[in-house]
């Protein structure tokens, strides 16, 4: 299953930032200066007030899966990579993110595991997060 | 101000094709609404707004170019196969504000045997990064997340979300233009194969090229057709989100739209004989029944069993075309069939085997997009003329 497409993100000024720290393998989040809350996904703007300072601090990247599915017909770039799964995340910083979880049987993905955050580069500079069952 | 009673549904008309190789979208949106017009007894020449989604060419300048008409108003709304219950509300506001009296809403596409350039494009929107590299694309695989979690939080079953299904099969034999006439058990339905879990094939809805039309006018005008009309009782949208990445795939945009077109419409579900339940999946179906408060938060699944849904005499007769699930989906998109069938039922128009007896008010629920990610939902509320 780690044989999955690592297509290349839509980069735009939003999210560039973003994009650049996953060249490194770090999951930057932002935490409102104002009001404390943590935005997903990157933006300028605080979703909450309205400002746009903000603190960045990397996701430890550990979380749960919070749902997801095993799916047998993949399309566009995934047309060739079924089973594989689609699942939310919740990190331990709170959000919930789209991604797919890799290097287990998609029969033993369940609501509540634990996983942790691997890295595909794209070769375009920057990296999917993907995650794994947790090593404990 | 409210739109109760502000305006009536005169014309409603369904594509009866499923396939349409030989029709371009433009060719087959003038086609519906000739017969929605045709329906009403009205022509082109009566219509002063043109209502569309985000697909049809350059918003509505290609329909009202297409058909050298000169309205007062127009609107573009886009909130995916919701948008035509979303029309359906504006136009009975603009109609009650005096901007116009005869409002044509229109859907056609062809995602059956369309080719490249008849495919809806849109711009992506700033999640698309962190959505599109996972191999979401197809929606079946967001609503999966959403049942995935549902069973989990509440105990639904893969049976109870096949009983859907097999309620729709039940009114689609009925229906001579279905795409699936075939009734289905819940068997059949839990042996078909696994599309996305735990989503099967069959609690898919079935693709299909058309359209529909509806045509909305203001009371004056429909005390001068000799048509039964629709009265518009009460109409709520929403838009659900992902909240700043804290998703809730629990619930739909039907817990605020629903409401709102309660409470607009001065009736309570307890009074709904009839609901054009949204159902691109059999998950759709039981989270929004659940959340317009047919029944409580997590039972939707106890709720559907047992032939609730199956017309005439089930608890909640929905769908009595055959729904999404068997009838027709046009251009991925069930909005609008879900308005002509509540239309159909009001008239007692719907096939004798399914009507309902003495249907006095009928819901339409629209859910657009995605349960995963985002997703418009509207809610409308139509009785009798005399309601």
């Amino acid at each position: 299953m780690s044989e999955l497409p690592v297509p290349a993100p839509l980069v735009t000024p939003a999210n560039e930032r973003f994009w650049a720290a996953t060249a490194a393998h770090r999951f930057e989040l932002q935490r409102c200066a104002s009001c404390g809350t943590v935005a997903w996904f990157p933006q300028r703007h605080c979703p909450s007030c309205w400002t746009t300072n903000f603190d960045l601090f990397d996701a430890a990247g550990t979380g749960t899966v919070y749902s997801f599915t095993v799916i047998h017909r993949g399309n566009g770039d995934f047309r060739n990579s079924a089973p594989f799964v689609l699942a939310y995340v919740e990190l331990a910083e709170g959000p919930r993110v789209l991604t797919n979880v890799v290097d287990c049987d998609p029969s033993t993905v369940h609501i509540g595991m634990t996983v942790e955050m691997v890295w595909h580069d794209t070769g375009e500079g920057n990296s999917l997060y993907r995650f794994r069952p947790a090593v404990r | 101000m409210s739109i109760r009673g502000a305006a009536f549904i005169a014309g409603a008309y369904e594509h009866p094709r499923r396939e349409i190789p030989d029709r371009s979208i433009f060719e087959i949106h003038t086609e519906v609404a000739l017969g929605a017009l045709a329906d009403a007894g009205l022509t082109m020449s009566d219509v002063d707004a043109v209502f569309c989604d985000g697909t049809a060419g350059m918003g509505t300048f290609s329909l009202v170019a297409q058909w050298g008409l000169n309205p007062s108003y127009v609107d573009n709304t886009e909130t995916g196969g919701s948008s035509y219950l979303a029309h359906v509300g504006h136009a009975a506001a603009a109609i009650a504000a005096g901007k116009c009296s005869v409002a044509l809403v229109t859907l056609a596409g062809k995602p059956r045997t369309g080719g490249a350039a008849e495919r809806m494009r849109m711009m992506p929107g700033p999640e698309a990064a962190f959505e599109m590299p996972w191999g979401s694309g197809g929606a079946v695989n967001s609503y999966a997340l959403a049942a995935q979690r549902h069973m989990h939080e509440f105990g639904t079953t893969s049976r109870q979300l096949a009983e859907i299904k097999v309620a729709a099969s039940i009114h689609a034999q009925h229906n001579p233009n279905a795409y699936l006439r075939k009734v289905v058990s819940v068997d059949e339905v839990l042996e078909s194969p696994m599309v996305s879990s735990p989503l099967r094939r069959m609690d898919c809805c079935v693709v299909t090229d058309g359209g529909g039309a509806l045509v909305v006018v203001s009371p004056e005008i429909a005390r001068s057709l000799g048509r039964t009309n629709a009265k518009i009782l009460g109409h709520g949208e929403a838009v659900k989100h992902p909240d700043n990445g804290r998703i809730d795939l629990t619930y739909t945009g039907a817990v605020w739209s629903g409401p709102r077109a309660f409470a607009e419409a001065r009736v309570n579900v307890k009074d709904v004989d009839y609901a054009s339940i949204y159902d691109s999946f059999t998950i759709t179906v039981l989270q929004t029944i659940e959340d317009l408060g047919f029944c409580e938060k997590g039972k939707g699944g106890d709720f559907v069993s047992d032939g609730a849904l199956v017309a005439p005499h089930g608890i909640l007769p929905f769908n009595t075309d055959g729904g999404g699930l068997c009838n027709n989906h046009p251009s991925n998109r069930g909005g609008i069939t879900k308005v002509i069938e509540a239309v159909r039922q009001l008239r007692g128009e719907a096939h004798p085997a399914v009507q309902v007896p003495d249907c006095q008010v009928a819901l339409a629920h629209g859910t657009g997009g995605s349960l995963g990610m985002r997703h418009g939902s509207v809610t409308l509320l139509l009785g009798q003329e005399d309601a």
